[in-house]
């Protein structure tokens, strides 16, 4: 491993700190807590929606969920090392063929749908 | 300015590359990462001998069998190993350090301000639209063959030459550039690591030369004539083990004893 790799790892680690991240892909509905400061105030708001894509890699990767609010899609680039990212929650799992998304962009209702997955990675086989 | 009546030593620095640091407001801290391999003290100038006064560095590993039998009477009167790049910097007759001295990372301070000088990048012969951010003609209207070209380079008849130092394609690149203030974020003196925002001239892996801003390092609490430890046993992590077949190499060839290793803390003031 190069110094520089190393040094990724560790900040990634120091940013992190108590936080565990969740195994997550394209096609997964997500629950972020996002810190927004308000003046002196701090809370943590929830962004819920369709994780379309995550790019890059190591300590510089992020992903981009999108969401249908008040009839207008919105969609929001998180680092996924970032400090303001509070909590990622895995709402549920999508089955999927692609693994960037943006063709949701151009559907609404029924045909934006995503059909759920109950096997494959990230979930454990029951017997 | 009062820095430059108490100049201090710059260092050599090998450039790691570039990664970032997150803040905790959640934005981010573009960071290069400068690695200080065993940057000893070889000589020093002084105005009696030299007519100046100045630090020779060195920094790096060079092998013992390749280095000349010049060279190697060089390093033995310091009692150093070979080094791989050697760089002279002006220092005021205060904060002359002991030759064989090892400088350390926290030398500098962390939010301080630092100049960055080395060779950058070369990109060949390059054309005035990447040399010298010319526009360039148009597209389409009738411009063909040309459309990275320069244009005019002068008036008419008269003046009738092109005048000196009119931009124009040429070699681009492979020159000494200076960054100047550039913050210092993190200093990790265990590794030799100094971490300064934003990007320094050249190549990953080249040397660079490190040097307190000249237009202010814009903190108190500078360590004067610097941060640095003696005693033969270097505790960077690359450094090869003192019972090396070079460090005996170099034992060899030392006339003067090396001075006896300092106590555990391994930064304090030599003169102290």
């Amino acid at each position: 491993m190069n110094l520089i790799q190393k040094l990724e790892q560790e900040e990634a680690a120091r940013v992190l700190g108590e936080k565990v991240l969740p195994e997550f892909s394209a096609g997964d509905t997500l629950i972020v807590g996002v810190r927004i400061r308000e003046g002196e105030r701090e809370r943590v708001q929830r962004f819920e929606g369709v994780c379309i894509a995550r790019s890059g890699g190591g300590l510089n990767e992020s992903f981009t969920v999108r969401k249908i609010s008040f009839g207008e899609g919105v969609e929001r680039v998180f680092p996924l090392y970032s400090p303001l990212v509070e909590s990622i929650e895995v709402k549920r799992k999508g089955h999927v063929r692609r693994a960037k998304l943006y063709y949701l962009r151009d559907r609404r209702g029924k045909s934006a749908r995503i059909a759920e997955r109950t096997s494959g990675h990230g979930i454990e086989s029951r017997d | 300015m009062s820095q430059a009546q108490n100049l201090r030593t710059g260092v050599i620095a090998k450039k790691m590359g570039m990664t970032r640091i997150f803040a905790e407001d959640g934005s981010h801290i573009p960071v290069t990462v400068l690695h200080l391999e065993g940057v000893q003290v070889v000589a020093q100038r002084t105005n009696d001998r030299d007519g100046y006064t100045a630090l020779q560095l060195g920094a790096g590993k060079a092998k013992v069998k390749r280095a000349t039998k010049a060279d190697r009477g060089h390093f033995a009167k310091a009692a150093v190993e070979p080094k791989r790049k050697l760089v002279e910097f002006r220092v005021s007759e205060s904060n002359l350090i002991d030759a064989g001295a090892e400088i350390t990372a926290d030398h500098f301070v962390e939010g301080q301000k630092v100049d960055v000088a080395a060779l950058t990048i070369g990109k060949g012969f390059a054309g005035a639209m990447k040399r010298w951010n010319f526009g360039g003609l148009r597209a389409t209207h009738g411009v063909s063959v040309s459309h990275r070209s320069h244009g005019s380079t002068g008036q008419r008849q008269d003046p009738g030459k092109v005048f000196k130092g009119k931009k124009m394609a040429g070699h681009l690149g492979q020159e000494r550039v200076t960054t100047q203030n550039l913050e210092v974020v993190r200093v990790d003196a265990e590794r030799g690591l100094i971490l300064v925002r934003g990007a320094v001239p050249g190549s990953a892996d080249s040397w660079v030369e490190v040097r307190d801003a000249v237009k202010g390092a814009g903190v108190e609490g500078l360590a004067f004539p610097g941060k640095f430890r003696l005693g033969d046993e270097p505790k960077v992590v690359d450094s090869p083990a003192p019972g090396s077949e070079e460090a005996e190499m170099v034992a060899e060839g030392a006339p003067v004893a090396e001075a006896p290793a300092v106590d555990a803390a391994g930064e304090e003031d030599a003169k102290s």
